[in-house]
């Protein structure tokens, strides 16, 4: 059992794995999902790799979002959602492990900003208090290190107790990231996570996400092309709730092998 | 049970383990999730319950009562003698005081419940706002029992200067006093209805040259109606309900009279006289008590019913 005095903080302890073959972290086969008499996903199959960043990249409604949100079964919150196929994490069947426990282990931030109505300090608390970590000496560690990664500590270390709806709109999405990361997940789902920041923000959120690799797989469901290329290692090319393409991510944006990845990379359509 | 989630390769601090410990440690959580819903459920339909209780009991006892006294008579009677030698029992002179008591009740907190409402939300500044809101509403935290110790020994002799023919009991005072009692609640709700009208409206009324009186009059106050309409049925039954103000200042005269200076009942004063005198159970006066509880509570859920709607149409308007 683990307890205080060997806790350390994540950062410095990832060692070889870029040097070794990837190992998957999500596995699909044949995964359907409807809404309602709405066929969203067709058949996907896709293979996440650990300690990657992975783009998932299509015209709205093609099914992008759904799939991230199958992945920590966010999905189901609407009643109307039926889900069939499998689904792994790790080598867990997600689709019928504890839902509480799949979304500690993969943290998820939102299109927008979705901090709590708390001080600074009790946003990213609210994750370590819930699963019964109350010393105060490690959550204040815990604050501290989730900021840091989050690169947001030297902006708000002299205002912790203020309130988070006195940060910016950047500041605030990446405090909601601080918050997810404070409970260390292996995953992080993020749905167009900078569609509702300006560029200075959004390149903020860029440089950290290419930061957190190192500790975290990422999953990222972009609408900005430049952005997936920019970011990622894997793209997969979504359409009309069935995967196109996936690839590595020069691939698909410089050797596409299917003439829709190709139209869609270079703005054809969509 | 065994976790799914075992620690994996790249835990890479103890912050994931302690909380995989700790996630063991709550088995229990499911049983929680399955059966707290279960007793927030009923404690949710307690109310409900409690609610079916009181009109079953009211009907079957009035239903007894209709067995002695026919359902027209009662209805249509003018003429309430329930410890006579020859009892009568018309609930008429009861509906009549409850209803002239209302009426003038809402004559008053109508108008300036609205006034204060359109003071409050179209021109007091912030801070005049926070302290004549919380002031307004403190009126509604008064006991009723004082409104009506107030109602019979200042408002009563006062009126008597004006009117000397007014009687020591009668219906005027208390309904007055009663329209004080509701002022808060319609002030506030109007005022809640009419600070929900977007901005964009006063702006789009002021941009043609409106004055802010005209804009508040002709814009706010249009758009808002049906939550002040709601605000005053509200009131209204508030003040069909009200029992301790008119058991003290009114009396016990069952006239029926369009008369205000003179003594009235009311329903709920009837109800208050009766259950401290000494009806016997099973007596027609006894019984009789649940037919005017009866009556009571089907105008009371009537208009509650109605405000109800009315705020209901007040949510589609924008």
């Amino acid at each position: 059992m683990t307890t205080l005095t060997n806790y350390r903080p994540a950062t410095r302890l990832r060692v070889v794995a870029r040097t070794e073959a990837p190992k998957p972290i999500f596995t699909t086969e044949d995964l359907n999902v409807w809404y309602g008499t709405t066929h969203a996903l067709k058949n996907i199959d896709l293979t996440i790799y650990e300690n990657e960043v992975t783009a998932i990249i299509g015209p709205s409604g093609c099914g992008k979002s759904t799939y991230l949100k199958t992945l920590n079964r966010m999905v189901e919150t609407d009643p109307a959602v039926r889900i069939a196929g499998t689904a792994k994490f790790k080598e867990t069947d997600l689709l019928h492990a504890t839902v509480e426990r799949l979304r500690s282990e993969v943290g998820m931030v939102f299109q927008k900003p979705n901090p709590f109505p708390k001080s600074i300090y009790d946003n990213v608390a609210y994750g370590p208090k819930l699963h019964g970590i109350r010393k105060k000496a490690m959550l204040d560690e815990i604050v501290e290190n989730s900021l840091k990664k989050a690169a947001l500590w030297d902006e708000v270390k002299d205002r912790l107790s203020s309130s988070a709806f006195g940060l910016s709109g950047g500041q605030q999405q990446r405090l909601c990231i601080a918050r997810s990361l404070a409970i260390e997940p292996s995953v992080l789902l993020m749905d167009e996570p900078t569609s509702a920041l300006d560029p200075v923000s959004t390149n903020k959120v860029e440089e950290l996400i290419r930061e957190l690799k190192k500790d975290v797989s990422i999953v990222i469901v972009t609408h900005n092309m430049q952005q997936a290329a920019r970011i990622s290692d894997r793209t997969a090319f979504f359409l009309h709730g069935e995967v196109v393409e996936y690839d590595r991510t020069e691939t698909i944006f410089e050797r596409p092998s299917s003439h829709l990845t190709d139209d869609y990379v270079n703005g054809r359509f969509g | 049970m065994t976790s799914p989630f075992q620690a994996s390769s790249n835990s890479s601090s103890g912050i994931r383990d302690l909380i995989r410990h700790n996630q063991d440690k709550k088995s229990f959580r499911k049983t929680i999730e399955v059966w707290i819903p279960r007793f927030l459920f009923l404690l949710a339909f307690l109310s409900v319950l409690t609610t079916l209780g009181i009109l079953i009991i009211l009907l079957t006892e009035t239903i007894e009562f209709f067995k002695t006294v026919p359902v027209l008579d009662f209805f249509t009677g003018t003429v309430l003698k329930p410890l006579s030698q020859t009892p009568a029992f018309g609930i008429l002179p009861l509906v009549m005081g409850t209803l002239v008591s209302s009426g003038i009740a809402i004559l008053v907190a109508g108008p300036i419940g609205l006034m204060a409402a359109i003071y409050l939300s179209e021109y007091a500044s912030r801070r005049v706002r926070s302290v004549l809101k919380p002031a307004l509403e403190l009126l509604a935290g008064v006991p009723t029992i004082v409104y009506g110790f107030f109602a019979f020994t200042f408002v009563t002799p006062l009126l008597r200067q004006w009117i000397p023919s007014l009687e020591a009991t009668n219906i005027l005072s208390p309904g007055l006093v009663m329209g004080v009692m509701i002022i808060p609640m319609i002030a506030s709700l109007s005022e809640d209805a009419m600070r929900s009208v977007p901005q964009a409206m006063r702006e789009g009324s002021a941009a043609l040259g409106s004055t802010k009186l005209e804009t508040a009059l002709k814009v706010v106050v249009p758009a808002a109606l049906s939550g002040i309409i709601a605000s005053f049925v509200l009131g209204i039954s508030r003040a069909l309900g009200e029992t301790m103000i008119v058991a003290i200042a009114s009396g016990s005269s069952k006239n029926f009279t369009f008369d205000i200076t003179e003594s009235m009942q009311t329903m709920t004063a009837y109800i208050v006289e009766v259950t401290s005198g000494d009806a016997a159970a099973g007596s027609t006066v006894y019984y009789s008590l649940y037919a005017v509880a009866m009556t009571l509570f089907a105008t009371t859920l009537l208009m509650n019913l109605l405000a109800g709607k009315i705020a209901r149409k007040f949510r589609e308007v924008y």
